[in-house]
């Protein structure tokens, strides 16, 4: 449903946006009946954009227009169970929805008010269904703030975001605060920047602010290098102009006029909503010259960025905004004071000003009323690996992560026993269980050898090899090396191949000291963050994990069955009546029958050890040494 | 001025020196690899890596490129610092296992062999320990930017454009000259100049002196000589000895 308004073109003043908030709200009602269809990359892939037209065609049909609206809403997060539909204001949710099940929706729930079962969410290990988005565990324990307009607005739509209250905060700082005030404000809300570090946003406005020069800049950082990692991508997405205001709000406290937005072109559905949500709100006068008549002029350009790890590093990203080749630099001078050609620059992420709207609009006091005594708000967290429910999680910070893995993910994958949680990313570190019940912030994750960094959270589960997925960090991380300094492009080429011996069989007594030695020269010795926070996975899974190192170097034996020259598939006789099943699933024909009924046999000598059979084998009579 | 410790001795100082100047005018000798006075600090290598405390967090440095502050305390010599050194030259040394002047580098801060050198790797094609100071001296005080790092991570060299156009090359020597690792090369015969990067090799004709018939620099240094001082060529038609008898 398109808003009709009588003011077209540009807002003058913060009166006029108020009388469009006001006709956009009573045009659509309190609590309008809507149809919102998730169209976020995820659900996308599972087909969001020919559903939301199968609904479209199907109001039209039967001339439902004035009853129901249809919402295309950026991501919910629960991506993995998309296309995701909720009904309104009921909040009723629909997974896995196809347009066959279009008409049941529209007749049942939209005509007769009654639930289609079959497209509830289902608890799993139980035939419960759930109606309620609410109620599903995934979101239960969630507190979903910076992503709270998600799911109800349709992001190219800026009326959609006037309507649920945007730009109100951004009225309230140009028109009733000063930039101290914002800067100060932010500053006692406690928020840290969600892109890794963890430095305070205020203090680093502060600090540009005070920096001499009239040109300074705003970045906002949409990079997201790393993998596993998107949320980001779905708030530029879902909620592009919520993006566009924290930024005007940053730029009017720090005192710049000029900011970029640096987006990752492999995000071609945030880069278009970007682009598109800066056209909107320059021709609205919410962004530009003199916005909203308050004097106050900022312009945002984009950047797109080649999604390179190292342009995580901030040095790195401004040399590339400058296109330059994206190597970082010393920073003993800060970006603060010298970042983008050598102007005083702060570098926020995205989701760091996304948290600045909610600052605004409901306090300082407020938003510390959340969290830990250190770390404010709420975090978005991507959650994947071997649980049950992965996607992206918004949570107060101070949550366990028992909460977060076994509530809201519900649990491991298959009933498996958990082994360890990888935060940050590729240069996090990987907690074991003991330390479950572990809050959740940023100095808790640091102590425990790890880091929040951007938000991914990898679960692993009994049958993964730590000493692999060690080097399975490391490698990516070689490979992401710009090369410049020695302790990190010559220290993780030597890390890795340690690592691959030890993984293929032939670690040596002292490998564990010699990777020690490295981790303590690439934490102290490498020039950036890339390579400071390398040697996180290799010294956790050391710290916590010690034992499989061990078994891997003296034993020769891999304790979770994963590394390939160190086990063996065999065939446990008493469990094996005989099925075959295996003898069909085996590639290179290892395995073979010596009678009806008969105990099958794998010869070692051709088997290559795919674990075809052990897949396949439903009487665990395939066993890993 | 700014008061500084470095080793316990008080210093005093410009705000924009760095740590490794004080140090060196003082006395005390911090090894370095990637520095040159001649162009800009890089921080690439990290040896020259200090151990500094600052509102009592301590952190490793480098001494080349950290500014000197008030009331800095520096360590030049901490076992922390000399640990991760030590590793720092291992990594050297595995990765120029024949290159002589890292060995020497590297006996002097007392490592004399490297836990990481693999035994298929104890020859290695080239000693460059890519400390980027002959693209520095190239872009920075030549002018030419001829070559370049080029790639990324472990795929890291020096290089010319495309590994083979020496078509900015002026063919001035400065990059042979700076290479602390002697890997450029620079030979002159009776009338060509033979330049070898660790990536590429190019010949390059010397100019005859129209008066002795000496070949005496290279006609390409020469032309870009005229050029950027707004000379006429024909300035540069005698060898030095034969224009100082003029
Ligand atoms: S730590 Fe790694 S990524 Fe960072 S500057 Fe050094 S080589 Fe480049
Ligand atoms: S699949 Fe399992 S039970 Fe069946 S023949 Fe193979 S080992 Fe035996
Ligand atoms: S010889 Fe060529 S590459 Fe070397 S410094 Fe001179 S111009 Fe540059
Ligand atoms: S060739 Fe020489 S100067 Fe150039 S990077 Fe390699 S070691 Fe340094
Ligand atoms: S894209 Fe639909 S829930 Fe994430
Ligand atoms: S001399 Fe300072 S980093 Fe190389």
């Amino acid at each position: 449903m398109a808003v009709q308004t009588t003011k077209q073109g540009r807002l003058n003043s913060a009166a006029e946006l108020e009388t469009l908030r006001q006709e956009i709200k009573s045009a659509t009602g309190e609590n309008p009946r809507l149809i919102t269809i998730c169209c976020g990359t995820g659900c996308l892939a599972y087909g969001g954009a020919k559903l939301a037209q199968a609904f479209r065609d199907e109001i039209e049909t039967r001339g439902l227009q004035d009853k129901v609206g249809v919402k295309t809403t950026g991501c919910h997060g629960f991506c993995e169970r998309g296309p995701l539909v909720v009904i309104r204001p009921e909040n009723i949710l629909y997974q896995r929805v196809k347009p066959e099940d279009v008409g049941d929706v529209i007749s049942d729930t939209i005509e007769q008010g009654k639930v289609v079962e079959r497209l509830l969410y289902t608890l799993p290990g139980t035939k419960e269904r759930v109606t309620y988005e609410h109620d599903v565990p995934f979101y239960k324990k969630q507190m979903r703030l910076v992503f709270g307009a998600n799911g109800y607005i349709d992001p190219t739509l800026i009326e959609d975001y006037i309507g649920v209250g945007g730009y109100t905060a951004m009225v309230k700082a140009l028109f009733s605060m000063t930039p101290d005030e914002v800067v100060s404000e932010v500053k006692r809300s406690g928020l840290r920047g969600r892109g890794g570090g963890g430095f305070s946003a205020g203090a680093k406005w502060e600090s540009t602010r005070e920096a001499h020069g009239g040109l300074k800049y705003l970045i906002c950082n949409c990079d997201e290098g790393d993998p596993g990692a998107f949320m980001d991508r779905s708030l530029m997405e879902g909620n592009p102009f919520g993006i566009l205001e924290g930024m005007v709000i940053a730029a009017y406290a720090i005192g710049c006029h000029e900011g970029y937005i640096y987006i990752r072109h492999e995000y071609p559905v945030a880069v278009k909503h970007a682009e598109m949500a800066i056209a909107k709100a320059e021709a609205m006068g919410l962004l530009g010259d003199n916005i909203l008549g308050s004097g106050f002029s900022f312009k945002i350009k984009i950047n797109r960025g080649g999604g390179a790890f190292v342009c995580g590093e901030s040095t790195a990203l401004m040399a590339s905004v400058e296109g330059r080749i994206g190597e970082p630099r010393a920073k003993y001078i800060h970006t603060s004071e010298k970042g983008l050609w050598d102007r005083p620059t702060v570098l926020n992420n995205v989701e760091t000003l996304a948290n600045v709207p909610l600052i605004i609009n409901r306090g300082a006091q407020w938003y510390s009323s959340i969290g830990t005594a250190n770390s404010k708000g709420t975090k978005i967290f991507s959650l994947v690996g071997k649980v049950n429910n992965t996607g992206l999680i918004e949570v107060p910070m101070g949550i366990t992560l028992r909460e977060i893995i076994y509530d809201i993910g519900g649990g491991i994958l298959k009933n498996k026993k958990f082994k360890a949680v990888q935060t940050g990313g590729p240069s996090g570190g990987c907690l074991p269980a003991e330390m479950l019940d572990l809050a959740v912030d940023f100095d808790e994750l640091s102590r425990a050898g790890s880091m929040m960094g951007s938000g991914a959270m990898i679960v692993m589960d009994e049958d993964n090899c730590m000493v692999d997925i060690a080097r399975y960090f490391v490698s990516f991380l070689e490979g992401e090396s710009c090369g410049k300094c020695v302790p990190c492009r010559e220290g993780l080429k030597r890390m890795n191949q340690i690592l691959e011996r030890i993984t293929n069989g032939n670690g040596r007594d002292g490998d564990i000291e010699l990777l020690e030695d490295l981790s303590e020269t690439l934490t102290w010795g490498a020039l950036c963050g890339l390579g400071g926070g390398a040697a996180n996975p290799v010294m956790s899974t050391i710290r916590y994990f010690r034992d499989e190192y061990e078994a891997h170097i003296k034993e020769k034996r891999c304790p979770a069955g994963v590394c390939k020259p160190l086990i063996t598939y065999n065939i446990v006789e008493a469990n094996c009546p005989g099925c075959n099943l295996c003898i069909k699933a085996c590639p290179v024909n290892a395995i073979t029958s010596p009678g009806k009924k008969m105990p099958v046999i794998l010869d070692q000598s051709k088997c290559t050890k795919c674990g075809a059979c052990y897949d396949v084998c439903r009487l665990n009579a395939v066993e890993v040494r | 001025m700014v008061k500084l410790t470095i080793n316990g001795r008080e210093f005093q100082a410009e705000p924009c020196d760095t740590v490794l100047t004080v140090a060196t005018r003082g006395g005390i000798n911090i090894p370095t690899l990637c520095h040159s006075e001649s162009i800009h600090d890089y921080g690439a290598c990290r040896v020259c890596l200090v151990e500094v405390e600052r509102r009592g967090r301590k952190r490793l440095v480098t001494s080349c490129l950290y500014p000197v502050e008030e009331g800095l305390k520096v360590t030049t010599d901490s076992d922390k610092v000399k640990r991760v050194r030590s590793t720092v030259m291992e990594l050297l040394i595995a990765r120029c296992p024949e290159s002589i002047d890292v060995k020497e580098m590297a006996k002097k801060l007392g490592v004399t062999e490297s836990r990481f050198v693999a035994e298929d790797e104890k020859s290695s094609k080239d000693n460059c320990v890519l400390c980027g100071m002959c693209a520095r001296v190239c872009s920075e005080v030549v002018g030419a930017s001829a070559i370049s790092l080029v790639n990324r991570g472990t795929e890291r060299e020096v290089a010319l454009p495309f590994y083979d156009d020496t078509g900015a090359c002026i063919a001035c020597g400065s990059c042979a000259y700076i290479c602390p690792t002697g890997a450029i090369t620079l030979v002159d015969t009776a009338t060509k100049r033979i330049i070898s990067w660790p990536k590429g090799t190019a010949d390059f004709p010397l100019k005859a002196c129209t008066s002795c018939g000496i070949h005496f620099a290279p006609v390409k240094q020469l032309e870009y000589m005229a050029a950027t001082a707004h000379l006429s060529p024909s300035e540069f038609e005698l060898c030095p000895d034969c224009r100082k008898m003029e």
